[in-house]
């Protein structure tokens, strides 16, 4: 009888492990991953974990096959899973692509780190936000979350892998070092509902692969399964048959955006905190929020109104969210641990209705409330 | 060649069996005319859809069904059928 | 070859048919996009007559190809198939596999893809004797791209990428492959049509990384600009240069332009694959849970 795959009950451990288990807990039976700092810990407990709960793992040869392995077990019929840090997550960009394009459900976890290039393996960054947008070429959607605790580490992992087999789009855990090596209470439930795959229900004779149903998602047959499917990255019709036409291009980009853009109420979330009488927004993600929040706390105790817009969602941006809040607050700073990512997106959809402003920092540590707070001061200064 | 393709097949007979030819489908490649061991191919005079000359029998008593031209052939365009055993005898009555 | 006199040859009946192997294609894109004289077609065909002869049940192959003009293989057979990345088929074919570990698993990819871009993925999959059977079409060129040079172009051999003849030497891929631990190793021309069969079938049927290597020719680029002939031309130059020596010293192997080369099975081994030494684990692990 193998080991348990949920593990339920109140847990210490740190958001990579928690990564892991939530994977676990959502029914992943393969995980493929190259090992590179900060995610060691992902890797290292499903080693342990999928040989005892009939799962599979794998270390390949560098993330380009990780990713690879991913689709193609994906397309094996299990639920899989990668995790790496911001270089492997430039190697997984083609196949990334790949996952789109053939809508392959599958997870991506990157423990971000400081960067460029190999920085500060060691050390925490968010400097990977746009990459998970526009990594792969292209144009594209997908689902990209970040957790700011092993708790919602876990919990997102398990949304993540529900996410991708509805839309059957690969889903991103942009999580960071702090988050993946912090140690906090995990509770895991008795049982966690694993998300099906959505499978043909008609005849093999006639299938349409890549025939959408109402909600643009096409139904999934997998390998061995006997509808002896043809699946390409290059561009196709609904046979999945290779299509050079602009007309077949332009119909299938359109409903792979198109599929995930149409609800944003199946993926958007975001956290408000002391955001009722706001008069200044913090919009933070990750570990840079649980930073602001201890500033919101200093802004208060100073009389400055200030709130904690979290975003739990980072892609599709929750345009919405944040135009909500620009109408109701004077001034908005982002704080995040790059020089300004998500930043242009809150600048987009505020279209200079508020003052916004900034606290960056590249990386290599969190940020110092003060920082947040001086920033906080310098919105409020020009209202 | 995007139009919808015709199975329309040429069949020749010969002693052992037949030697199928779907003329639109061959590339001109000459496979199967040079490496018939029996020499019962030739290019024919006429054109394919895609201008190419596709092979034609020219000698049906040579053919021994080794099936080469139908191994070598790179796209589908030549196969053999041998007789079933009613027809091999009606065959074996006309040759004795 | 004699003239033939002309003698009268009773008609051709016309009738509605199909090929033999129509059942194993995607009839609807055939003709396929191959050149006149490619080998690629042969060799296709020769995988499927082995599928057919063998009797396997083609809802359990899954068919993995990745960029170049082989990569199109995928796109024609009728069973589960997959058109990846450039290079990385082996990878995508480790994970398919590890996921439905009974249903047989075929890489059919090219030379640059294999072992140029794929290089690294190819000698790894190898190592890990993962229960993959890679057929490789050597056709010494990217040939989908317009003819660049490849990790198997002759030295000299001329390309758009080399059009002062390749100086940098090519890899011995049954020598790489034998090198990088692969269980089953055999090269042959797409002449050899019956031996590829053989081979092909050899493969689906043995367990542990398989690779086949298939010398093909490439008339619109490489055999263009190398002044080789046709696809017939390069055929007879297999019939004269390829020497079948089964098992000879994959240090012999290399091809070298205008010279005869060795084809044929050089190695042959039995070995533990990946997933049964991973199912040994698993078993381990439960019989210690038991105790």
């Amino acid at each position: 009888m193998p080991a348990r795959s949920v593990l339920s009950g109140v847990h210490f451990m740190n958001g990579d492990e928690a990564i892991a288990e939530g994977a676990l807990a959502a029914g992943c039976t393969f995980f493929a991953a190259y090992p590179i700092t900060p995610q060691s810990e992902i890797a290292e407990r499903l080693a342990f974990r999928l040989p005892r709960t009939g799962g599979v793992f794998i270390q390949m040869e560098d993330e380009l096959a990780a990713m690879a392995a991913v689709v193609g077990a994906a397309w094996g019929g299990t639920k899989a899973m990668t995790a790496t840090s911001g270089p492997g997550f430039s190697l997984m960009m083609e196949n990334l692509g790949l996952a789109i394009m053939t809508e392959t459900p599958c997870v991506v976890a990157n423990v971000q780190r400081g960067g460029p290039s190999t920085g500060l393996p060691t050390a925490v960054g968010q400097g990977d936000m746009m990459q998970a947008r526009w990594g792969s070429h292209g144009h594209y959607e997908l689902i990209s979350l970040c957790p700011s605790s092993p708790q919602e580490a876990f919990d997102l992992t398990v949304r993540a892998f529900a996410l991708s087999e509805r839309f059957r789009v690969p889903v991103l855990i942009m999580t960071d070092e702090v988050v993946g090596h912090m140690y906090e209470r995990v509770e895991i439930p008795e049982e966690i509902s694993e998300a099906p795959r959505r499978r043909p229900t008609g005849p093999v004779e006639g299938f349409l692969p890549y025939k959408p149903d109402e909600d643009l998602v096409p139904p999934m047959a997998c390998a061995g399964e006997g509808y002896r499917i043809h699946v390409t990255g290059l561009t196709h019709d609904e046979r999945g048959y290779p299509d050079m036409s602009a007309e077949a291009h332009d119909r299938l980009v359109r409903r792979l955006c198109d599929k995930i853009t149409r609800a944003p109420e199946a993926y958007t979330w975001t956290e408000e905190l002391f955001m009722d009488d706001a008069e200044v927004a913090v919009i933070s993600y990750g570990i840079s929020a649980r930073v602001a929040l201890g500033a919101v706390e200093l802004a208060r105790k100073r009389g400055i109104k200030a709130g904690l817009l979290r975003l739990i969602t980072a892609w599709p941006f929750p345009d919405d969210v944040v135009r909500g809040v620009a109408e109701r607050v004077q001034g908005m700073v982002t704080v995040e641990l790059n020089m300004g990512q998500m930043s242009r997106e809150v600048d987009r959809v505020v279209k200079g209705r508020v003052p916004l402003a900034g606290v960056y920092h590249p990386g290599g540590r969190i940020h110092r409330p003060d920082e947040v707070l001086r920033g906080i001061e310098e919105v409020m200064a020009c209202r | 060649m995007t139009a919808q393709r015709t199975h329309e097949i040429k069949r020749w007979r010969v002693p052992k069996g037949r030697i199928c030819v779907q003329e639109d489908l061959c590339k001109g490649c000459g496979f199967c005319i040079d490496y018939c061991p029996r020499q019962v191919l030739e290019d024919a005079e006429h054109f394919n859809a895609k201008g190419y000359h596709p092979p034609r029998v020219i000698d049906p008593d040579e053919c021994i069904m080794c099936r080469y031209c139908e191994l070598i052939c790179p796209d589908f365009a030549i196969w053999t059928e041998p007789l079933d055993e009613e027809e091999a005898q009606e065959e074996g009555q006309d040759a004795g | 070859m004699p003239v033939k006199a002309k003698r009268q040859v009773p008609p051709p009946e016309v009738v509605q048919g199909q090929h033999p192997m129509e059942k194993y294609l995607r009839a609807d894109r055939i003709p396929h996009i191959w050149c006149a004289g490619c080998g690629l077609g042969t060799v296709l065909a020769s995988f499927l007559y082995a599928v057919d002869d063998l009797g396997v049940d083609p809802d359990g192959i899954a068919v993995i190809s990745g960029i170049g003009c082989t990569g199109r293989v995928a796109g024609y057979v009728r069973m589960d198939s997959y058109h990846t990345t450039h290079g990385r088929a082996l990878p995508f074919a480790t994970g398919l596999k590890l996921a439905q570990p009974d249903m047989k698993a075929v890489v059919f990819s090219g030379d640059g893809d294999l072992f140029a871009i794929g290089g690294n993925h190819f000698i790894h999959a190898a190592r890990r004797n993962l229960d993959i059977n890679v057929i490789c079409v050597n056709n010494l060129n990217y040939g989908m791209t317009g003819g660049q040079a490849g990790p198997t172009t002759p030295l000299g051999g001329r390309c758009t990428t080399s059009p002062y003849g390749n100086f940098e030497h090519p890899f011995n891929l049954v020598h790489v492959a034998a090198s990088a631990g692969a269980a089953y190793v055999a090269r042959w021309t797409s002449l050899d049509v019956r031996r590829l069969q053989g081979a092909i079938q050899e493969m689906l049927v043995r367990k542990g990384f398989s690779f086949l290597e298939v010398i093909a020719p490439c008339p619109t680029n490489y055999g263009r600009r190398n002044k080789l002939g046709d696809g017939l031309d390069e055929l007879h130059h297999y019939a004269e240069h390829a020497v079948i020596k089964h098992g000879a010293d994959l240090a012999d192997t290399e091809i070298l332009p205008g010279q005869d080369f060795l084809v044929g099975k050089f190695i042959d081994e039995e070995k533990p694959t990946y997933w049964e030494m991973y199912q040994g684990k698993v078993a381990e692990l439960e019989d210690r849970r038991r105790r």
